[in-house]
């Protein structure tokens, strides 16, 4: 608990360092592109950006209060079983997120499908709770819940967003792209809706970010 | 039997986990620096993915879905708990790795020590917990297919992580522009097997 002397009990609830926790995780420690945590779900739902923002939502709701239940039992938990502790918490979570777009979005949580149960092995959650729940205060691990959440979601609309515009030519499910362009020969680029340019795009996004922030190139 | 082999061999090449649906990409892009270790997490997989699908099936349908409590007695037969299935499964997962876990080191040392440190990762891979999620979505009729089904997503995965992690120790001696080294190209070049990958899916078994 060696971090916990540092956090003064007086300390503002928006201070400069509880900031950085929100916004870090937004831009250079981003969790997808930078500590490469929870791919599996970028790649998989985002083909078109209304799946992308309800699943988006869903693990913010569910990051922000699996942070917020693990930091409040971290002195109850023992070590040894911590893992199997987290899992529950997440999982009985995943379960509300699930009934709850089961209830209200019904066609999304279909097309969804098994990728809203895959929240609880998304990487993400289970590394924040094991580096910054399991040794914060309820303040600090609730930002920082939402900003890696954040984090995660901002990547997951870009690529939904690039790969709904280039491959169906719409946001959102609205056309965007407007009927004369068609009329003088522009086609949608249809291999953006498969797979593997999920793959391709989030590559090239770590291929711009890296190349604007040249702290973050891999030196391997 | 030929139903066996026809899902076993869609699992591998058609509906791979890695490259039609992008299961266990953490674990996939951590551990492929070497080939070596790729084949020992690869096996662990194929072995734990082949004992929790069969198993979650069984949890599935004679205790959690609907109407699956019916050999219990007539007044069961309109239960339904298939909302407990997340947290069922991700138990069962978590507690068949530390069996298995258990059991390899004692009567496998050898085998211990070198799938030893991948296990527990294991538990958390989503290739395993997809797995039984797909398992549940497709219904498939009986414990005979969930086990080919599961075996051959094991070695679906085992062959797309073997596969980068090769590519992944010649490419360190190619010049790649320094931004995109490390997990830049390696997105990239997964993204060009799924593709070549993709070639299997008009065939029809």
């Amino acid at each position: 608990m060696s971090e916990e002397k540092n956090n003064f009990p007086k300390e503002k609830l928006f201070s400069p360092k509880n900031k950085r926790l929100l916004s870090d995780p937004i831009g250079k420690d981003n969790p997808i592109t930078v500590q490469v945590l929870g791919v599996c779900s970028v790649l998989a739902v985002t083909v078109q950006l209304k799946a992308s923002l309800v699943l988006a939502i869903a693990v913010v709701a569910v990051m922000g209060l699996a942070n917020v239940i693990i930091s409040l039992l971290r002195h109850g938990i023992p070590p040894r079983i911590r893992i199997i502790v987290q899992l529950t918490v997440i999982a009985s979570l995943v379960i509300l997120v699930d009934q709850v777009l089961e209830a209200f979005v019904y066609d999304v949580s279909r097309q969804l499908s098994v990728f809203v149960g895959l929240i609880i092995t998304n990487c993400i959650i289970m590394g924040r709770l094991e580096a910054f729940a399991l040794h914060n205060k309820v303040w600090p691990s609730f930002l920082d819940g939402i900003g890696n959440a954040a984090g995660y979601g901002s990547v997951l609309l870009l690529v939904g967003a690039i790969r709904e515009l280039l491959g169906s030519g719409s946001l959102m499910g609205y056309q965007v792209i407007p009927n004369f362009v068609y009329n003088f020969g522009y086609v949608d680029n249809g291999l953006m809706i498969l797979p593997p340019m999920a793959l391709i795009t989030v590559g090239v996004i770590i291929w711009i970010q890296r190349h604007r922030d040249r702290a973050l190139v891999d030196v391997s | 039997m030929e139903e066996l082999v026809s899902i076993f061999v869609r699992s591998i090449f058609i509906d791979n986990m890695v490259f039609a649906y992008f299961l266990g990409m953490c674990s996939y892009l951590a551990v492929s620096r070497t080939v070596q270790t790729s084949v020992g997490l690869g096996f662990a997989v194929i072995f734990v993915l082949g004992i929790t699908v069969p198993v979650n099936f069984l949890l599935e349908n004679y205790i959690i879905g609907r109407g699956a409590l019916a050999w219990l007695g007539p007044q069961f037969a309109s239960v339904d708990l298939s909302f407990l299935s997340f947290i069922m499964f991700i138990a069962i997962i978590a507690a068949m790795v530390q069996l298995v876990e258990m059991l390899i080191e004692k009567y496998s040392p050898t085998l211990y020590s070198s799938l030893g440190i991948f296990l527990p990762l294991i538990a958390v891979n989503c290739a395993i917990l997809g797995g039984s999620l797909f398992m549940q979505e497709r219904n498939y009729a009986n414990i005979g297919e969930a086990i080919s089904f599961g075996l051959g997503s094991g070695v679906g995965w085992f062959l797309a992580i073997v596969g980068i992690a090769a590519i992944r120790e010649k490419i360190r001696y190619s010049n790649v522009p320094a931004p995109l080294r490390g997990l830049g190209i390696t997105f990239i070049i997964t993204g060009l097997m799924g593709i070549a990958f993709m070639s299997f899916m008009g065939i029809e078994l």
